[in-house]
């Protein structure tokens, strides 16, 4: 079936010109799983992980502002009905109360997407939450480019925001695996912490790594002589599937998975990127401004290691509607994408 | 309940020397939010010498009545009622506004005792109030949140967010106390977003509203008594319309009184003037 293409590109409502034809793909819906990648998956791992910690933490309590069943608090929600606070479709509220219920000595996980806590909520977690340094995690669904529901739901500068709040961790898992450990971690430090969520079928990834996450750690997942990919979240996915690939070609390409974003783990970065003059490369879901890439930047610029540097993120712009595999080519973040733009690099 | 000055003093006494102690900060600031403070004085008397549990030594007692003050700028009123209250040492009221105090300009929690939240950022004290009622709720602890608030406030948005969430969580335990004074920055509030009448606004939002004269204490009284005691299990406010710079009588004839200027003599003159009301 032939589907009418317009686009809007060039003048306002102008019918696309060179349109996709049948290889257009549907979007999909807002929230919709991820690609595994030929991966297993585990189902709702932040919802889980929530549910093992609650048996022996009464002090965790959840709340959301009408996305609980869209962020997997709904397990948790279920297992302890009376823990769990619908806070209804008021961000502001959701994380002043979280703060207030902090105050009284709870932990509360505040749920909501990426994008209503980073614009909308942010006085509120600033002030309520950050400036009184109190211990609420806030674990936000659809992190950078993960719905093809256009600038309203992506939230391509999130950590940019989270980034500058003081006294705020931020944390971007790559899978299932991280996600179910970087919640007892959270849980474990008294402070207030945002997380990215990754949520319904999730990936398993570093699985096989025998991975553990530490809070302000960076982790090297896969040594190479030619490249070293520093990625956070699913990137660190892609990257390695890239290094898969290139690795087929001869050429290594190590990759150093940092989640936590703040506090960044300088030292596991300088130490990595002053080995062997490697092309460094930062791979981020995320705006290429304010978030990971900005922050290894400077870290390796006010340190004095003065390597090739390269960014492969978002565009600093507001992104197309569409289907996610459409719209992750087109912005450069996928395996493919990747593997090509380093080829591209190393050639130069 | 024995403030600094002693127990067996009446109500009009406490606000008599809240209004005092508001007068000798603005003095050391030559400026500010006297006008509030003198305003709220006798809300603050009720509060903290009628209705509230509280231990004067031990601010973060788990058994005491919580008091949120959302509007930072009302510190110096608040620091006014913790020092009668003996929260807070007389011998303070010197560093107010300077480097280095406890007594900030603005009310943050983390500088001075008896201060339970950070206010300034208007709109944030109710929601944190919800969230506070939600936990004494959990901890069965039968402490009441008080929430002082402004009329100014009221066009917060996220402020009615937390009124329609305390009537969704029948909060009981939390009772919200508007200064209606009809001064904000830019001038009268109902000029701005303050339309209709007040009561009937949290009535239809489901809370137990009651509408007093902020400088009668007497009806403050029978409005705190009737809001802890009132039966249904819903969220509690007092609006008390409240005069600005109450008590002195050449500050309340000044026409825009958010923020005044007091000239340096004038404070002695306030001072006078207001040793003259001292209740017998």
């Amino acid at each position: 079936m032939t589907v009418p293409q317009y686009s809007r590109r060039g003048s306002k409502y102008e019918p696309r010109t060179a349109a996709r034809g049948t290889d257009a793909v549907r979007t999909s819906a807002m929230i919709a799983s991820l690609d595994a990648e030929g991966r297993d998956t585990v189902s709702a791992p932040f919802g889980h992980a929530l549910v093992e910690l609650a048996k022996t933490r009464p002090d965790i309590v959840g709340l959301s502002a009408d996305l609980s069943k869209y962020t997997d608090l709904h397990i948790f929600a279920q297992a302890y009905p009376e823990r769990f606070y619908q806070m209804g479709m008021a961000e502001g509220l959701l994380m002043s109360a979280a703060a207030g219920l902090a105050r009284e000595g709870f932990t509360p996980f505040a749920t909501t997407y990426a994008v209503f806590a980073a614009r909308r909520a942010y006085d509120f977690i600033a002030m309520a939450i950050a400036e009184e340094n109190l211990p609420v995690k806030i674990v936000c669904a659809l992190p950078g480019l993960t719905t093809g529901y256009g600038p309203s739901h992506q939230a391509t500068e999130d950590m940019a925001i989270m980034r500058a709040m003081p006294n705020m961790v931020v944390i971007d898992p790559c899978d299932a695996v991280e996600v179910a450990q970087a919640t007892h971690a959270i849980a474990s430090y008294n402070g207030p912490a945002y997380m990215r969520l990754l949520r319904g079928q999730v990936a398993n990834v570093l699985g096989v790594y025998n991975y553990n996450f530490e809070l302000g750690r960076a982790k090297m997942l896969r040594e190479g002589e030619d490249v070293l990919i520093i990625s956070s979240g699913i990137m660190t996915m892609r990257a390695l599937d890239a290094a898969q690939a290139l690795a087929q070609d001869g050429i290594g390409v190590a990759v150093l998975h940092s989640p936590t974003i703040k506090p960044l783990d300088q030292e596991t970065i300088l130490a990595q990127a002053r080995k062997n003059g490697r092309l460094v490369v930062v791979a981020e879901n995320h705006s290429i401004t304010g978030g990971l890439g900005d922050a290894v930047a400077k870290t390796l610029m006010t340190n004095d290691v003065f390597v090739p540097l390269r960014q492969i993120g978002l565009p600093d712009a507001f992104l197309d509607a569409g289907a996610l595999p459409t719209l992750h080519d087109q912005y450069g973040i996928t395996v493919e994408r990747i593997a090509a733009q380093l080829r591209c690099w190393l050639d130069q | 309940m024995t403030g600094a000055s002693g127990g067996n003093m009446s109500l009009a006494q406490r606000a008599w020397a809240i209004r005092r102690n508001a007068l000798l900060m603005g003095e050391v600031q030559g400026q500010g939010y006297i006008g509030q403070a003198l305003g709220v004085a006798d809300v603050l008397a009720v509060s903290y010498f009628h209705a509230m549990r509280y231990r004067a030594t031990d601010p973060e007692w788990e058994g005491r009545d919580r008091f949120y003050l959302s509007i930072g700028h009302y510190a110096i009123a608040l620091y006014a009622a913790l020092i009668e209250a003996g929260i807070l040492p007389e011998e303070e009221i010197a560093t107010y506004g300077m480097d280095d105090s406890r007594l900030p300009m603005s009310g943050m929690a983390s500088y001075t005792p008896g201060m339970e939240i950070t206010g300034g950022s208007l709109g944030h004290g109710l929601g944190i109030a919800v969230g506070a009622a939600l936990g004494l709720k959990r901890k069965k602890n039968p402490a009441f949140i008080y929430n002082l608030l402004s009329d100014g406030e009221l066009g917060e948005g996220s402020t009615w967010e937390a009124v329609m969430s305390a009537t969704q969580w029948h909060l009981d335990n939390l009772i919200a106390i508007v200064d209606f004074n009809n001064q904000q920055a830019d001038g009268p509030v109902r000029a701005a977003l303050a339309q209709g009448p007040e009561a009937p606004k949290w009535q239809a939002f489901g809370w137990f509203a009651q509408e007093v004269d902020g400088n009668d204490l007497d009806a403050v009284v029978a409005a705190f008594d009737a809001a802890r005691n009132h039966p249904a299990p819903c969220p509690r406010v007092i609006i008390c319309n409240t005069k600005m710079c109450r008590g002195i009588s050449f500050l309340e004839a000044r026409e825009k009184t958010h923020f005044i200027r007091v000239e340096a003599d004038e404070w002695a003159k306030a001072l006078a003037e207001h040793e003259g009301k001292k209740p017998r």
